[in-house]
């Protein structure tokens, strides 16, 4: 497609009998920050080896900037790459690591040195230059890795899960220096991670894969709030699942009746009709719980009583599964505002309301009848 | 506190390596001080003559004949050996590799050479195979010269050679080179810029594997040689066993042994500071 700059075509991939990709299509905009999310084995990776020119495709096109890139070999594309196991060279220092690239298109040693300093610079490494990579933190050599990365001023730079490999503070810390130095210069990134909480929380956009096919492709929000799928309402978040079938219609909402919880209304978030068999899903933050069943249950609102059983407390929000039916439990998770409000004051064996808006659930899969 | 075995381990070695190294190289340096006995064996009075023998040109000749085919034999088994240790070690069937790699130890050394002989010999398969080919026409003569050492002693330590550089490069992350062409290296820059850096230990030791022992070889030069491809260790052995000059004989060794010594402690040194260049340039 014109003005992408990464189109992804059609692109198949086979191991042997073994099919990796299935006809993938992405469209990634220039500077977009852009996230592969899916499990592994997926095929996210082989997807980014591909763009970075590590495997061939056995059927479709890469074009960078409208141009295929398939006949190129890795070193005349314009991409670079951070890999997850960051693969610094051991023998090199962190500032040679860093100017290789440069010393390969043997730019002068001044203009090496100023870039190289530039670069540790924005990875926050000027005063480690003369370390060996054995010598460094985690940390540290991500950050080498995506210095070297950045050197060549790639028009995409391939990230293959590079937090991966470090704790779940530091994940955190770099995410967000990800963030900044995507925003400081400008260049498309394509970020591959099982982790959908990485993917989410840094992404412009994101594809969703499972099993060698791209499965949705949205912004962060638009996958969270309208997942395409079971799979992709199941992957990403936690969440309660109605399934029955639709007993009534009208114009914007339907009416579900559900073996978990009997009659559930639902907006027609997908075309349906009297008869079809429908999971319905709603995010265990979208359920409220009380005592006191609320009045409004019979317009706009879904009511289900239930018994208490189990809380796990984890902070900052508490964690309620409730029992509606013998074998049906619903989760419902709960903020905490104030330390003493009346939900707080919920405890296990309590005879409780569980209720959502009509708007809060989600039809994600129909079949006709 | 816990008792320290460490040395009482390292006993039997040390024993064996004293009485079966160091005490015959003392007594070839005694001998080689010593006077020459009229039918072999040594005279016990001290002499130089031994030393002042080996200013004769025949000998300097010999000793650059033997460092010149040592080096070219050791230059030419490393670029074989070097892709061949890659490929066995990216290869799905390296175990099977390997053991092919090991299969000529199972029959005696000498007899190899005599295969080579079989090969090379002027009624050998590859002077037949030549000639019914019709690629020559006479017989072509392939052995008795320098050129025939050194093919042999190539087939001699190639083995040597490999197996310490299969297990650098087995050991080798090749997402590496991956990286290296992702950054624009081209196939042979990543291989000069990125493999050989870090596979120099095994590179040094099959460099050490097959020198020290080609330059002071014996059997090669004996039996595919001419006179013009004899090497220290063939006059050793004439020294010796035909002439009957135990204090030559003695003194050529200590040569050899001087000679490999001091390349051996030079390259080694050489390898280092290159490696300390490159930690100094990095400190500017």
């Amino acid at each position: 497609m014109k003005g992408s700059q990464v189109s992804i075509d059609g692109v198949s991939k086979s191991f042997g009998d073994f099919q990796v990709l299935k006809n993938v299509n992405i469209e990634i905009k220039k500077g977009e920050f852009f996230s592969l999310l899916g499990p592994s084995g997926c095929g996210k990776t082989t997807l980014l080896r591909i763009i970075a020119g590590f495997e061939d495709p056995s059927d479709g096109d890469i074009l960078l900037d409208d141009a295929s890139i398939l006949s190129l070999p890795s070193n005349k594309r314009h991409v670079n790459t951070v890999f997850q196991s960051y693969a610094l060279f051991p023998h090199l220092s962190v500032f040679e690591n860093v100017a290789f690239p440069l010393r390969l298109k043997k730019l002068d040693r001044r203009a090496i040195n100023a870039r190289v300093e530039d670069y540790l610079q924005l990875v926050k490494l000027d005063d480690q230059k003369t370390k060996l990579p054995a010598q460094l933190s985690g940390g540290q050599k991500q950050r080498v890795a995506i210095a070297r990365a950045l050197i060549n001023e790639p028009s995409v730079l391939l990230l293959d899960e590079p937090l991966s490999a470090l704790d779940a503070k530091l994940r955190q810390h770099m995410l967000l220096e990800l963030d900044a130095i995507h925003d400081k210069i400008g260049i498309t990134f394509l970020y591959v991670t099982h982790d959908q909480e990485e993917a989410i929380s840094v992404s412009d956009r994101l594809a969703v894969m499972n099993d060698g096919e791209v499965l949705q492709v949205g912004s962060p929000s638009e996958i969270y709030e309208t997942p395409a799928d079971i799979f992709v309402a199941t992957f990403i978040g936690e969440n309660n699942f109605f399934s029955g079938t639709i007993v009534s219609v009208d114009q914007s909402s339907a009416v579900i009746e559900t073996k978990e919880c009997g009659r559930i209304h639902a907006f027609m978030d997908k075309h349906v009709t009297t008869g079809d068999r429908v999971t319905l899903a709603v995010r265990p933050e979208k359920l409220r719980i009380t005592k006191d069943r609320p009045e409004k249950c019979d317009s706009g609102l879904n009511c289900v009583g239930g018994v208490v059983d189990e809380i796990i407390y984890t902070g900052f929000l508490s964690k309620y599964f409730v029992s509606v039916r013998s074998g049906v439990v619903l989760r419902v998770f709960k903020q905490h505002v104030n330390y003493f409000t009346e939900e707080s004051s919920i405890a296990f064996g309590d005879k409780i309301h569980v209720w959502w808006d009509v708007g809060d659930g989600f039809i994600v899969e129909a079949n006709a009848s | 506190m816990r008792k320290n075995y460490g040395p009482a381990y390292a006993m039997p070695v040390a024993l064996w390596i004293s009485v079966f190294f160091v005490v015959p190289i003392s007594i070839i340096f005694l001998y080689s001080f010593l006077e020459k006995g009229l039918y072999g064996g040594v005279v016990w009075n001290f002499s130089l003559d031994a030393y002042r023998a080996l200013s004769n040109s025949t000998f300097l000749k010999v000793a650059l004949i033997t460092i010149v085919l040592s080096i070219a034999a050791t230059i030419i088994t490393l670029l074989l050996a070097l892709p061949t240790a890659y490929f066995i070690a990216r290869s799905a069937y390296k175990n099977f590799l390997l053991f092919l790699v090991i299969i000529p130890f199972w029959t005696n050394f000498l007899i190899r050479i005599y295969a080579w002989i079989a090969i090379l010999g002027n009624n050998g398969f590859l002077n037949n195979f030549l000639i019914s080919t019709g690629i020559t026409h006479t017989y072509t003569q392939f052995l008795y010269n320098p050129f025939a050492v050194v093919i042999v002693l190539v087939y001699t330590y190639l083995p040597f050679a490999l197996l310490p550089l299969y297990s650098t490069i087995e050991k080798f992350d090749f997402s590496l080179i991956e990286a290296a062409r992702d950054l624009g290296a081209t196939k042979s820059q990543s291989i000069f810029r990125v493999l050989l850096p870090n596979i120099k230990t095994g590179i040094t030791t099959a460099i050490l594997f097959t020198f020290i022992p080609a330059f002071g070889q014996y059997a090669v030069p004996q039996l595919v040689g001419g006179r013009n491809s004899f090497m220290l260790g063939n006059i050793i052995a004439r020294e010796l066993t035909i002439t009957r000059n135990w204090p030559l004989s003695s003194s050529i060794s200590m040569v050899l042994t001087l000679i490999t010594t001091i390349g051996v402690l030079l390259f080694l040194r050489l390898n280092r500071s290159a490696g300390m260049n490159i930690k100094n340039e990095k400190k500017k």
